[in-house]
């Protein structure tokens, strides 16, 4: 693989950009593997990748059944944070966002990190005790973050409205070193490095079903055709449900649709990302001016990636009462994934009841922010049988009653 | 815009009225169940591509709790019927036996 740099850049500019590379292969699926990652979103696409950088297992496939990052990956409003309020997940996402720090160099593909600090508003008095409870919380994990009062929320987002009427700011939880990063260069990023590392990314290759002999996995069927492998990690987001089913387990996940939707591009305005979690929304503006909105999931099961009208409504509703000016704003698009629920609304990263197989799902409406420490971790769950970042997120937790209760961490959907 | 007819007061309600109650037809179990039992009753669903049966609140209207049969791939709604009930009325299932030939839920088909 040639690197990009800016001398590539200039080379090409001198020879009419004909020397580009293909940035990953299309191979045919080979008849074996040692291990098959299904779902080619980020946090597959990661797990693959760590699994040959840190322990060197190369014969792997990701297989794909539409196209790169097309799940939820590609979906997402990107935001990027670690402010949570469980030990386990402080881990798992402050190695993950500090993971982000460096990634473009590891990568040597440019996934735009941009650390412009995220704020979490408290809009009641239940709010600012729960914030000033996680700003405790995350100063004993080390995840740095400051609970902020009006005046500097008002500082930072010129146009905010504090004042309410309904909703007034009280204050904020800020976290200076969140921010968000561009998608489809994560997935992008990751699928090239590990096309090169000699890993087979297949899209357009869905796997149909999953064999067992003897209560342990061996292989996949697919659309184009059976491939054995000796271990198998799940990594389908939305469609958790269903593969689960094939390989013989339930799971405590439901499927549900989140949307989002960006405005006309108009002059920066706001360079942090706000979160309104009482109102049910929240915003950044992306790099091409376009404000970024999303807010709060549907209420029941769906696998259309198409949801309500009326959370949009409730969404923008909301937010023109905290910023006056978007209200003459025109939406551009409008879209949604299928996120995949548990109760505790934290992840799962587990081994399963059928042996050499795992799972890692769960992510909801919040594991962009996740993907490379998810992949750190689940990587060495599959190479080593256990991790310290993912053993507290084993999906039998919930028959032990150990949950990780991210409920109010993870408040509004992001 | 999903709207569901209230089995109870007849009315075609789009969402906003009412509000979702989760995976129906669920065997309660309680102390001194198993293990399996007890996780399989308070965490473990369903979550099918395809046919889906749920419980559903007329919230905003008569208030009262109801059952509905639902594709979750296509957003298709073959009915709704009563909550006092344990297993889906047979002309629900035959209604979804026209549309879905073959389906299957749990145990039943
Ligand atoms: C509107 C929206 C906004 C969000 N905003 C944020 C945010 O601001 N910050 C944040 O941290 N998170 C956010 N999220 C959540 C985040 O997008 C997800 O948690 C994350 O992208 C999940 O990544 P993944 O790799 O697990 O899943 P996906 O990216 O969904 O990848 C799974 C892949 O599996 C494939 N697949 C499924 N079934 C099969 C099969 N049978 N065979 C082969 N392949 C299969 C799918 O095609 C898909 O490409 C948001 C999500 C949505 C929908
Ligand atoms: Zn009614």
């Amino acid at each position: 693989m040639k690197r990009y740099s800016v001398f590539a850049v200039a080379r090409e500019a001198a020879r009419y950009h004909t020397g580009w590379e293909r940035a990953w292969k299309s191979p045919e699926p080979k008849k074996k593997y040692d291990v098959i990652i299904i779902g080619a979103g980020g946090h597959g696409l990661a797990t693959a990748y760590y699994l040959g950088k840190n322990f060197g297992i190369r014969n792997v496939a990701i297989l794909e059944k539409g196209w790169l990052g097309g799940g939820n990956t590609g979906r997402n409003t990107t935001i990027i944070r670690s402010n949570y309020l469980q030990d386990p997940s402080a881990a798992i996402y402050e190695k993950s966002r500090s993971l982000y720090e460096d990634l473009s160099q590891d990568l040597n593909y440019n996934i735009m990190f941009s650390p412009r600090g995220v704020m979490m508003l408290a809009q009641t008095e239940h709010e600012v005790r729960g914030y000033l409870r996680t700003a405790h919380a995350n100063a004993l994990q080390g995840v740095e973050t400051r609970f902020i009062k009006p005046d500097e929320v008002k500082k930072l987002v010129p146009i905010i409205n504090i004042d309410g009427p309904r909703y007034p700011v009280l204050g904020a939880l800020w976290q200076p070193r969140g921010g968000t990063a561009r998608h489809d260069a994560v997935a992008w990023g990751y699928a090239r490095a590990c096309s090169d590392m000699g890993m087979d990314v297949i899209q357009k290759c869905e796997v149909t079903g999953v064999r067992q002999e003897g209560g342990r996995v061996v292989g996949v069927d697919t659309n184009r055709g059976a491939i054995d492998c000796d271990k198998l990690g799940i990594v389908v987001a939305g469609h958790s449900g269903v593969l689960a089913e094939m390989a013989g387990f339930r799971l405590p996940i439901e499927s549900v649709a989140l949307q989002a939707l960006v405005s006309e591009p108009i002059k920066p305005c706001m360079d942090v990302v706000v979160m309104a979690n009482t109102v049910h929304g929240y915003m950044s503006q992306s790099d091409k001016g376009e404000m970024v909105i999303g807010g709060g999931a549907d209420g029941y099961n769906n696998y259309t990636q198409r949801g309500s009208f009326h959370h949009i409504e409730e969404t923008v509703r909301a937010l023109i009462e905290t910023f006056p000016m978007i209200s003459r704003l025109k939406m551009l698009r409008q879209w949604g994934g299928i996120v995949d629920m548990t109760g505790d609304r934290s992840p799962i990263l587990s081994k399963t009841p059928l042996e050499n197989c795992f799972i890692n799902c769960g992510w909801g409406t919040g594991g962009f922010k996740a993907i490379p420490g998810s992949g750190w971790g689940f990587a060495e769950l599959m190479a080593k049988g256990s991790s310290p970042l993912c053993d507290e997120f084993s999906m039998f937790r919930f028959r032990e009653g150990k949950f990780i209760d991210e409920s109010v961490a993870a408040g509004v959907a992001h | 815009m999903l709207i569901l007819e209230c089995p109870y007061c007849g009315l075609h309600a789009d969402e906003t009225e009412l509000a979702p109650g989760g995976e129906a037809h669920l065997k309660r179990f309680g102390p001194g169940s198993s293990d399996d039992d007890f996780e399989g009753y308070l965490f473990m669903r369903e979550n099918p591509k395809g046919v889906h049966f749920e419980r559903w609140r007329h919230a905003n209207g008569c208030g009262k709790w109801f059952h509905a049969a639902r594709d979750t791939n296509t957003l298709e709604v073959f009915g709704t019927y009563s909550a006092q009930t344990t297993e889906p009325p047979q002309d629900i299932k035959d209604k979804i036996s026209a549309r879905r030939p073959g389906w299957t839920w749990r145990e039943f088909a």
